[in-house]
């Protein structure tokens, strides 16, 4: 049981990761009809805001302290941070906190980057075959990680999570459970709150504002919402830009989990697509649920019991279950019916 | 034969074509490329993109995951070296045969599916084959360490012919060693037979099937075709090109890694195809010459070269310019790759085939403007 439960939460951080790129590659589908194949570069981006965010305030300014000396009997070289220099003593909590305080980066940088891809690429293939959209934007996604790679190198750059939440939480005690019987690292539960945050806050803007529901109109019927006079580009646009936010936020939180690497965008891009397959393309609700439910299937399959059982399978089941569904279920788990169901 | 009878033009273009294949080592020589083993790669990757073209261009079925049978036929071919025989011939049979097996099954299934659905089930298949060379099924394909020749091989066929010699072997034909130009004269016969296939299938009726399937597969439905068995012969065709040129890949070199099947692998065929011109029998392989001389010869430009390609910049600009541009070479030559496949997507979606046509147009019809709308007729809904 606590094995089983364990499982269960490890599926959980992996699992919002998936909703969350799965989610912006639906809101873009769903709204553009484009199939993005850069989404995972988006992805990689975020990550890299939060790495770049720690080197900014991380950079260094020499003084020389004539009053001090060091054992070579020169001039003691004080090296302070950035950020000290400006906020004093909070400049150590600062660096500390700065993986989740990238986010304050990430967000203005994704929308742009989101926006000007938008505008700058990919809106001359909304009327070319699919085929084209994601040559294009296979393309793209070349060029985004070949000049992270030429920025910031080929090795992975490790991110250290706030010290507050570097241990682990006993999530067993909490349900009733004896103390010990069931840990889970506290920054995979700030991960799987963050997103699970992240992804209500994207349906309530879309249920609860006059923007979303203009926008779910237009994913309804495109044509109708422009002949009533809104300028529905302009609020795609912005989807698209808000769906670049999403999967850079994912990437920023995930950088203590996984180092950034320039090709973690293409990893994560497949895994992503099979998420929206399973869910359902162009089901938000969809995209959701099937990325929790295969972080969770992946989990479960590492375990060593399931494992001896079936060689390979946690190699393989994401890829198996996308398989199976597209030939039984095309349409995913929540699709509507006859969603390129042909 | 009517089999081996070609078209004029066909004719025409596959002596031109050999011609040039034959004579490659003269001509890659002012671009210091004439060293065996690029130009095996340029025959062996032209093989590949062939083959994938035979898939996507004439049926427009955008397969994602054709690395995989690369990978199948370069485990198939030095399964061969080691079991049986260190002769090219066999390899390459079974290789051929064990990949189109595999095709068929993939196939089989990924096409029940169109469009993006059927580019991410290719795409899924091809993963799970790397993952699990990898991991589970490293029995067979020596996992990380990739499949390599051992002194130990038993060889059937050879060490009944002959006692084993000292050291590995290396590939043959008949007794006659393929390394160095050999290795590339015996690829180039083999590319020579592979082009010489896709014309066939081009100029066929079935050809002409597959062409229908992409313009408009529901059209081709609604006549009274059962178009699956014959986008499935395209799939398994184009499996066993890929399968052929892993098995060369594998008698140039007697290796076999996972990493052959990696998404990487797929997506370089995929931007072959591309840059080349999909479509056209000889855009995918002026693709592959152009992706695999870049890949040579780009990656191995370093600063010194470039400082002195940019002597003529002047002084206080030099360094910025020649920083700036050594991004876009050596470790980063994929980035000009890149660029160059977005640039080629967006405006010209024929790749350099479409180019040269339109160029050539431009003396042609020159004084008399081309009809507006006559390239694109759009077929009724």
């Amino acid at each position: 049981m606590d094995a089983i439960l364990a499982q269960l939460l490890n599926g959980l951080d992996k699992g919002g990761a998936y909703a969350l790129i799965a989610l912006g590659l639906t809101l873009v589908f769903g709204t553009l009809g484009v199939v993005n194949f850069a989404h995972g570069a988006l992805f990689m981006l975020g990550a890299f805001c939060a790495v770049s965010f720690r080197y900014l305030i991380t950079l260094e300014t020499v003084t020389v302290d004539p009053t001090q000396t060091t054992a070579w009997g020169t001039a003691l070289e004080v090296r302070t941070p950035l950020a000290q220099t400006w906020f004093g003593d909070w400049g150590a909590v600062l660096i500390d906190w700065s993986v989740p305080l990238s986010i304050l980066l990430a967000i203005p940088v994704m929308l742009l980057v989101g926006i000007v891809m938008e505008r700058g690429l990919i809106k001359h293939f909304y009327k070319r075959p699919h085929a084209e959209q994601i040559l294009v934007t296979f393309g793209l996604a070349i060029v985004l990680q070949e000049i992270v790679k030429a920025i910031f190198g080929p090795n992975p750059i490790s991110q250290a999570m706030p010290s507050a939440l570097r241990g682990a939480a006993d999530v067993g005690a909490l349900i009733g459970l004896a103390p010990g019987a069931l840990t889970y690292p506290l920054w995979r539960l700030v991960y799987f709150l963050f997103s699970a945050g992240v992804i209500a806050a994207v349906f309530g803007f879309l249920r609860f504002t006059t923007f979303g529901m203009v926008v779910r109109a237009g994913m309804a019927d495109r044509e109708t919402v422009g002949l009533l006079g809104i300028n529905i580009d302009r609020r795609f646009t912005i989807m698209f830009g808000l769906a670049a936010v999403v999967a850079g936020l994912a990437g920023v939180m995930y950088t203590p989990l996984l180092p950034p690497n320039y090709h973690q965008g293409m990893d994560f891009l497949v895994l992503s697509f099979v998420v929206v397959v399973v869910g359902g393309m162009g089901s938000l609700p969809g995209a959701v649920a099937a990325g929790f439910l295969l972080g969770i299937l992946q989990s479960f399959a590492s375990m060593n019991q399931i494992k001896s059982l079936l060689p390979g399978i946690d190699q393989i089941i994401i890829y198996l279950t996308a398989v199976v569904i597209l030939l039984v279920r095309p349409r995913g788990l929540f699709g509507r019916r006859g969603m390129m169901e042909n | 034969m009517a089999l081996f009878q070609l078209s004029r033009r066909d004719a025409l273009i596959l002596a031109i074509f050999a011609l040039v294949v034959i004579t490659m080592p003269v001509w890659t020589a002012p671009f210091g490329a004439n060293y065996p083993g690029l130009m095996q790669k340029f025959a062996i990757y032209a093989i590949f993109a062939i083959g994938f073209n035979i898939l996507f261009g004439l049926t427009g079925y955008l397969s994602f995951g054709h690395a995989a049978f690369l990978g199948v036929g370069s485990y198939t071919a030095v399964w061969s070296f080691k079991l049986l025989t260190m002769d090219a011939l066999p390899a390459l049979l079974f290789a051929v045969l064990i990949s189109g097996l595999f095709a068929l099954a993939i196939g089989f299934l990924s096409l029940r599916r169109s469009g993006i659905y059927f580019s991410i089930l290719t795409r899924a298949f091809a993963q799970m084959s790397y993952n699990l060379a990898y991991s589970v099924l490293t029995p067979i394909t020596n996992g990380e360490t990739s499949l390599q020749l051992t002194l130990q091989d038993p060889r059937l066929i050879d060490l009944a012919l002959a006692p084993r010699g000292a050291g590995l072997p290396t590939a043959s034909l008949f007794g006659m060693s393929l390394s160095g130009l050999s290795g590339f004269y015996f690829c180039a016969v083999v590319l020579l037979i592979a082009f010489f296939f896709a014309q066939k299938v081009f100029a066929s009726p079935f050809g002409m099937m597959l062409r229908g399937i992409k313009s408009n597969q529901m059209r081709m439905s609604y006549t009274g075709f059962n178009t699956r068995p014959y986008a499935l012969t395209a799939f398994v065709i184009s499996g066993m090109y890929a399968g052929l040129a892993g098995a060369l890949l594998a008698v140039t070199d007697p290796l076999a890694g996972a990493e052959r099947m990696q998404w990487t692998a797929s997506g370089e065929v995929v931007l072959m195809t591309i840059l080349g011109g999909v479509g056209t029998l000889i855009g995918p392989v002026i693709g592959a010459w152009l992706i695999k001389y870049f890949e040579n010869i780009f990656s191995s430009f370093n600063e010194g070269i470039l400082g002195r390609f940019f002597d003529f910049v002047p002084a206080p600009l030099h360094d910025t310019v020649v920083a700036i541009a050594s991004k876009f070479v050596g470790e980063g030559w994929q980035l000009t790759l890149g660029l160059l496949f977005v640039l080629v997507v967006v405006f010209l979606p024929g790749g350099i085939m479409e180019g040269v046509r339109r160029i050539g147009a431009l003396f042609r019809r020159r004084g008399s403007p081309p009809k507006a709308g006559a390239m694109r007729v759009q077929p009724a809904e």
